[in-house]
């Protein structure tokens, strides 16, 4: 049974008003009896070095991080939601043995020839070298439960999750997948927006990643979207927002413009709490906040419903 | 002279000598001498633009894109439209004026136009809160859309924008969703789509209405998927460096024709739209006409398949092949 409450003071934000997340839809143990502990992945660590003590960001307390692997990375005191690579999260969802990775190979190159104060390349190459990854997302097929789905995760230790050009045929080649296969498709999603590096074609993965979506609405096939913290701009303003279900971890930052920039285009004192999940929810935005503890046995009861598939009995003749 | 960008300073320099001289040879008879002193203005005047902008920086193309003269969408409806019948409304919360559309003919066409829309003056920009979009700018904008869909009439978008609003109530009432929709519907609407940026094509507040089986451009407008000053404060840590920006960001009409992100480039008047808003519609006119009439050759479809495809080949990467295990 969920019972965390958030308050805003655990979401760092100086008041004492409760945000409450919402009831589950059904008392339960967690789906996986065994917890699955993370680290096995074959990501490095990286936010949280191996053997250390860390520090919450929202409490203040000192975490084994041997515990955060027990919790999903979730402070054990506060119940703040620590970013999770996407490796983690697929041992934390998918069926062990299941996950079959798709697009491996894709790796980002400097079109624009960028020159800033920093080349492309050489961020392309600290950022893989930092995370042993090629780019901002894991896709694949798995089993969640007894659905197999095409999932996609996205990883904000690359280049804040940035979406350029293998990001979205990454996503797009996930949804397309999933329409020829009659797959329901889940995307996880981190990231500060579109990839600036790739000007303008990073932009236009948010029509290409949309498109592909609209076929698979028309096909009628599930499309749930997951928001982490944080999810920002181009991605929130794509993909991001278009699932028939949306979800949100607790705490989780999301929005479309920066809460600084809108702080110096409106002059003005922005509400408590706001961009949080719990914020979204409040306004009516989103389906649900759900406890990352939890995330894998809502997706299946989802899937549950969104697979059912009614069809009206055929004529009599 | 109000307005006046420091590289239209020489061309602006010498329409007033002409000015004066004319001026002159109106008020009282002149000499040859003076006559011919016209004529060579004249011509230096069309050498002199010729020379500045045949070789404008990215950046010198930004601010013409933003320049305050330069015609906005509702002066492209006069001029290359006729009988625009303004719409209003997103039938959920609000009219954003930011956002103007409604039905218009195009050369005898009737189509359904819709584009973002910046103000001449202050108490205008308030009204139009500067060309950027709240949510309910957006679902007018798809309301609009629908509204062409069920009844079968093209679709011109016409995109001069900063960008989307960053402001809480359009955080509060979704602003990323409301974008997000309409790439998605756009995706399947029924009908020929076209869109130009005529002037600012500002990142998602851009594509928000911008995802059609054509995308055009204005020789001096420029899209990107970030404000050239916003990526300098970023990766140059300094709002100064934008022209630098400008030019690393590959945001110039011709830049985007090179790289196969827009489908034609839409010539400007010399010296800029803003110096014959007349003659830009004139153009604007032919080129939407020439695109609206071989889309219209095409079987649905083959037009839904074509759009899909147009948007879903943009993307530049490299894919090794594994090796077989
Ligand atoms: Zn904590």
């Amino acid at each position: 049974m969920m019972t965390t409450t958030f308050t805003k003071k655990t979401l760092g934000l100086e008041t004492v008003e409760p945000a409450v997340t919402p009831p589950p839809t059904t008392a339960a143990e967690p789906s996986f009896v065994k917890k699955p502990k993370l680290g096995g992945g074959k990501s490095k660590k990286r936010d949280i070095p191996e053997g250390l003590w860390v520090k919450c960001k929202k409490c203040g307390n000192l975490v084994y991080d041997k515990e955060l692997d027990e919790t999903l990375k979730v402070c054990p005191r506060c119940q703040y939601h620590f970013q999770i690579g996407p490796r983690d999260r697929v041992l934390s969802l998918v069926e062990p043995g299941s996950f079959e990775e798709m697009d491996a190979n894709l790796v980002s190159v400097d079109i624009l020839g960028f020159a800033g104060m920093a080349s492309y390349v050489s961020k392309l190459a600290d950022n893989q070298k930092k995370t042993g990854e090629k780019d901002a997302v894991l896709t694949g097929v798995g089993m969640i439960g007894e659905h197999k789905v095409a999932l996609g995760i996205m990883d904000f230790s690359f280049i804040g999750g940035s979406m350029g050009s293998v990001v979205g045929e990454k996503i797009t080649r996930l949804i397309e997948r999933g329409t020829a296969e009659e797959l329901p498709v889940i995307v996880i999603s981190t990231s500060g927006g579109a990839r600036m590096y790739e000007g303008m074609f990073s932009l236009m993965q948010m029509a290409k990643t949309c498109g592909a979506l609209a076929y698979l609405a028309e096909a009628r096939l599930p499309y749930i979207s997951v928001l982490t913290h944080n999810t920002y701009a181009g991605v929130m303003a794509s993909f991001a927002s278009v699932g028939d279900l949306i979800l949100a971890e607790p705490g989780a930052e999301i929005g479309f413009a920066g809460a600084r920039v809108i702080k110096d285009t409106t002059q003005a004192e922005l509400p408590p709490g706001f961009q949080t999940a719990e914020f979204l929810l409040d306004h009516g935005l989103i389906d649900a906040v759900i406890h990352r503890k939890d995330l894998k046995k809502q997706l299946i009861e989802y899937l549950d419903f969104l697979t059912a598939r009614f069809r009206p009995a055929p004529p009599t003749t | 002279m109000k307005n006046l960008l420091d590289f239209e300073r020489p061309i602006y320099d010498l329409k007033k000598r002409l000015d004066d001289l004319r001026r002159q040879a109106s008020i009282h008879p002149v000499g040859v001498d003076v006559e011919d002193e016209i004529r060579r203005i004249e011509v230096k005047i069309i050498e002199t633009s010729k020379q500045i902008f045949t070789n404008l920086t990215p950046w010198q193309r930004v601010q013409l894109a933003r320049h305050p003269k330069r015609p906005f969408t509702l002066d492209y409806l006069a001029s290359a439209f006729t009988d625009f019948n303004e719409l209003h409304g997103d039938r959920l919360y609000a009219e954003d004026r930011a956002v103007v559309g409604g039905f218009a003919r195009l050369g005898g066409k009737k189509v359904v136009v819709i584009g973002t829309q910046k103000g001449r003056d202050t108490k205008e920009n308030i009204r139009r809160n500067f060309g950027s979009a709240h949510p309910e700018g957006y679902r007018k904008a798809l309301r609009l859309m629908r509204l062409a869909d069920k009844f079968g009439l093209p679709i011109i978008t016409l995109i001069d924008t900063a960008g989307a609003y960053p402001g809480i109530g359009a955080e509060e009432r979704h602003i990323a969703e409301a974008i997000a929709v309409n790439l998605r519907e756009m995706m399947l609407l029924r009908v020929p789509t076209i869109a130009a940026v005529i002037g600012e094509g500002g990142s998602g507040g851009a594509l928000g209405i911008g995802v059609t089986d054509r995308v055009l451009i204005l020789e001096n407008a420029y899209y990107s998927v970030i404000s050239p000053e916003g990526c300098a404060a970023i990766l140059w840590k300094d709002r100064a460096a934008a022209p630098k920006a400008a030019e690393a960001l590959k945001i110039t009409a011709r830049h985007l024709l090179e790289l196969g992100l827009v489908d034609d480039v839409i010539p400007e008047p010399l010296g800029g739209a803003h110096t014959q808003p007349a003659a830009a519609g004139q153009t604007l006119r032919e080129s939407l006409l020439r695109h609206l009439a071989e889309l219209e050759q095409k079987p649905l479809p083959e037009l839904l398949k074509q759009r899909y495809d147009r948007f879903r080949a943009l993307g530049r990467f490299s894919e090794s092949v594994p090796v077989a295990a």
